[in-house]
C-alpha cells in the first residue's frame, strides 16, 4: 500500500495533469478550487479520475468540504 | 394532468395521482450507471403506505413538522408523500449545512419528526448540540445494520400493517417550511401553504405540460424550491415520471440523458457551463469538412427557428448533438443565479431551449420564466399565469426593486412578524432584487437591493449566515457584506463577499492577520467564502442596542473607497 505521502504526489500529479497546470504551481495545503480555478463538478470529474487510478469508490460527499489535496489524500487513503 | 383546482391540498392531489396512473413509472432512482430503484405510481403507494401508517401509530398528526435532510433519491419523495398523507408539515433542509446548523434549524422549525440519511446523521450526531435536537423520532435511512443510531430508527424498518387513514387539509393550511437563509443569523422560514403550491403547480405546468412518458431529470437536491415543483409534485401530478441521479458528475448526467431518454431537467448556471465546455470541447475535435457542416446546421438551425423554437426539426438538423441529449430532450430549465445570455444562445441556437426564470424561496418556485415566444436570451422571461409583478421607484432607467402579488406567495416567516411586515407590504412581496421590464414585457434584473449574492450552483449566501466563522477574529469589529449590495452595480454578474475589518488602534493588517483571515476563510464550504478583505477606518454605526448598521455602513464605504480598495486573498 503507498503511503499518504505518495498518495498525496499522486494525486497532484493527477491533477497537474487533468487541469493541464505546471505541477509546481500545486501545493498541498493550499485551496485547489482557487489555484486550479474549477468549480465543484470540475472537481468531481477529478474525483472520477482518482478513484479510476486508485481503484476506489467515494460517493460525491465524501469532497464535501475537501478544498486542498493534503485532505483529499486523506480520504482516499483511508479507502485503500 | 389532474385538475388541480378540484383539490384543497397536495396530499390529496397525490394521493389520487397514485391511483389514476398506477402502471405508470413515477420514479427511476440511478447511482452512476447503476439503476437502483424503478416503482411504478402503483409500487410507490405501496411502499408509502406502511411508512405513512407507522408514522401515525407514532402519532405524528395533522399540523405536526417533519424535516427532511437527504440527498437526491426517492426515499425523499415517499417521505415527503407520506408526511403529507398524514396531514403533516414538510420541513426540507439542505442537507449540504453542516450539522450545526441543521440542529438550529430543527429547533426553529420545532420539527417533531426527522427523515435523515445516515452520513448525515452520524455527523448530526457527532455535533455538540446534539443533545438538544428536541426531536421526538428520527428515521435514518441507509443506515448499516446493528449500527448505534442513538435512539433513531431504520428508515427501513420503520413499517407497520394496515392501511393509513388520509388527513385533508385546506388550501390556507401550511404544505412547508422552508429556510431560504438564517442559519448563522435570523432563520427565515418562510411558510407556504397547500394553495401557495397547487398555484404555482398550475402555472408552471399552463407553459411547460408534463404527461405520462414524459421524463424529468432530477439532480437538484429535492429541497430546492425549483427541484420540489419541476421535480416531484408537477410531474406527480401530470402521471409523468421522475429520474433522480445520485450524482452530480459530469459523465454520468451526460450519460443519464441518453439512458433515460430525458424530456426535462432543471439545472444550475454551473451544470449548465459545465455541459457547454463539454460540447465546445467536442466540436473543437471536429475537423475539417466535419467542422464546416456542423457550422453550416448551426446557422440554418438558428435561422429556421429565430421565431420561436422547433424541436423536431432541430433534431433532424443537428442530430449528433440531440442524440448526445438521448434525443427527446424537449427544455432544459434554468435559474435562481445569473445566467450568462451567450450561454442560453449557445444551447438555443443548437435547438435545445433553456428556460431561464426568476423566481424566490418565499414565492414558492418561479415568478417569471421563457416562454420562447420568441426566444430572449438576455432576460428572465415574463410573469407566469396569475403572478403581477410591479416595478418599484424606478429611476430613470426604469430599474426599481421588483414586487409581486401572487397566489404563491408565502403565507409569512416563522415566528417572525416584524420580518414578514417588512417583506410583505399591503400584499406585495418585496423582492429586494432590482429589475425592469422592456417593451415585451419581459424582466431584466439589475441586481440587488438586498446584502446576499446567489452563486453559479444557485446557492443563497447571506453575510449573517457566515460571519460566525470570523469570531474571535483579533480585531476591532468586522462585518461581511456582497459587493454589489455596497457599490450597487446594476448587474448580477460578479457577484462576491468581502469583510469589512476595523483595526484596533495601532494595529496594522500583518501577514498574521491575513492568514487567520484565510483560516478561518476555508473553514467554509467553497460556495460560501468572502473573496476579500477591506480594511475600514472608522467605528462601524452602531444602533441603540449595539447591532451594525449595515445600511449606513455599507452606504458610508460606498462614498469613501473604490470596489478596488478590496484586498483579494
Amino acid at each position: 500500500m503507498p503511503t499518504e505521502q505518495q498518495t498525496l504526489d499522486e494525486i497532484m500529479d493527477l491533477a497537474a495533469q487533468h487541469f493541464k497546470v505546471s505541477r509546481d504551481k500545486l501545493q498541498p495545503d493550499e485551496d485547489f478550487f482557487k489555484t486550479l480555478d474549477i468549480d465543484s463538478l470540475q472537481a468531481l470529474d477529478l474525483l472520477t479520475r482518482l478513484e479510476n487510478h486508485f481503484h476506489v469508490e467515494m460517493p460525491d460527499y465524501e469532497l464535501q468540504g475537501v478544498t486542498d489535496f493534503r485532505t483529499l489524500a486523506n480520504r482516499i487513503q483511508s479507502r485503500l | 394532468m389532474l385538475d388541480l383546482r378540484q383539490y384543497p391540498s397536495l396530499g390529496a392531489a397525490l394521493r389520487d395521482a397514485l391511483e389514476h396512473w398506477p402502471n405508470e413509472t413515477c420514479l427511476i432512482e440511478a447511482d452512476r450507471d447503476k439503476e437502483k430503484t424503478r416503482l411504478t405510481y402503483s409500487d410507490f403507494k405501496e411502499l408509502a403506505r406502511p411508512l405513512t401508517r407507522a408514522l401515525q401509530d407514532a402519532d405524528f398528526r395533522e399540523g405536526d413538522r417533519a424535516a427532511i435532510i437527504m440527498t437526491n433519491q426517492s426515499k425523499w419523495l415517499v417521505s415527503a408523500y407520506a408526511i403529507f398523507y398524514c396531514g403533516g408539515v414538510l420541513v426540507p433542509l439542505d442537507f449540504k449545512l453542516t450539522a450545526a446548523e441543521h440542529l438550529q434549524l430543527l429547533k426553529h422549525s420545532k420539527a417533531k419528526f426527522l427523515i435523515v440519511e445516515y452520513y448525515l446523521w452520524r455527523a448530526i450526531m457527532q455535533s455538540p448540540e446534539f443533545k438538544n435536537h428536541g426531536v421526538k423520532t428520527v428515521l435514518v435511512a441507509e443506515s448499516p445494520l446493528r449500527t448505534d443510531l442513538g435512539g433513531a430508527y431504520r428508515w427501513e424498518d420503520f413499517h407497520r400493517k394496515g392501511d393509513p387513514i388520509f388527513i385533508d387539509r385546506q388550501p390556507e393550511d401550511v404544505a412547508c417550511i422552508v429556510y431560504s437563509s438564517g442559519t448563522g443569523g435570523r432563520p427565515k422560514g418562510c411558510v407556504l401553504t397547500h394553495e401557495n403550491y397547487l398555484e404555482q403547480c398550475i402555472s408552471l405546468t399552463a407553459w411547460y405540460p408534463f404527461w405520462p412518458g414524459v421524463r424529468y431529470l432530477s439532480i437538484l437536491p429535492t429541497n430546492h424550491a425549483i427541484d420540489f415543483m419541476v421535480g416531484f409534485i408537477g410531474p406527480f401530478v401530470c402521471g409523468a415520471c421522475v429520474v433522480h441521479l445520485r450524482t452530480l458528475r459530469p459523465e454520468y448526467v451526460r450519460d443519464a440523458f441518453v439512458r433515460y431518454r430525458i424530456s426535462y431537467m432543471s439545472l444550475v448556471p454551473m451544470v449548465l457551463k459545465n455541459l457547454e465546455r463539454g460540447l465546445r470541447a467536442k466540436f473543437d475535435e471536429l475537423r475539417g469538412a466535419k467542422r464546416f457542416m456542423l457550422n453550416r446546421m448551426i446557422a440554418l438551425n438558428k435561422l429556421l427557428t429565430r421565431r420561436r423554437p422547433n424541436v423536431k426539426l432541430s433534431r433532424k438538423l443537428l442530430g449528433q448533438v440531440h442524440k448526445a441529449f438521448g434525443g427527446q430532450l424537449l427544455a432544459l430549465f434554468t435559474g435562481g443565479a445569473f445566467m450568462e445570455p451567450s450561454t442560453l444562445q449557445f444551447f438555443y441556437d443548437l435547438g435545445i431551449p433553456v428556460a431561464n426564470g426568476y423566481g424566490l424561496t418565499e414565492a414558492g418556485t418561479a415568478l417569471t420564466l421563457n416562454d420562447f415566444k420568441p426566444f430572449r436570451a438576455d432576460t428572465v422571461g415574463r410573469p407566469l399565469p396569475g403572478v403581477e409583478l410591479r416595478v418599484l421607484s424606478p429611476d430613470s432607467e426604469g430599474i426599481g426593486e421588483v414586487s409581486v402579488h401572487s397566489k404563491t406567495v408565502m403565507s409569512h416567516y416563522l415566528d417572525d412578524p416584524e420580518l414578514t411586515a417588512e417583506t410583505i407590504v399591503d400584499g406585495w412581496l418585496l423582492t429586494g432584487d432590482l429589475g425592469r421590464f422592456d417593451f415585451t414585457g419581459h424582466l431584466q434584473l439589475f441586481g440587488r437591493k438586498k446584502n446576499m449574492i446567489v452563486t453559479e450552483g444557485g446557492k443563497n449566501i447571506y453575510p449573517e449566515d457566515i460571519e460566525t466563522v470570523f469570531e474571535g477574529l483579533p480585531v476591532k469589529e468586522y462585518c461581511i457584506f456582497a459587493a454589489n449590495y455596497v457599490w450597487l452595480a446594476k448587474e448580477l454578474r460578479n457577484e462576491t463577499l468581502f469583510l469589512a475589518v476595523r483595526l484596533e488602534p495601532n494595529q496594522q493588517p500583518d501577514t498574521a492577520l491575513v492568514e487567520e483571515i484565510n483560516v478561518r476563510n476555508r473553514l467554509l464550504p467553497d460556495f460560501k467564502r468572502i473573496d476579500g478583505y477591506l480594511i475600514w477606518d472608522r467605528d462601524f454605526p452602531r444602533t441603540a442596542s449595539l447591532k451594525i448598521k449595515r445600511n449606513g455602513l455599507a452606504e458610508e464605504i460606498a462614498k469613501t473607497v473604490e470596489r478596488t480598495a478590496i484586498v483579494r486573498l
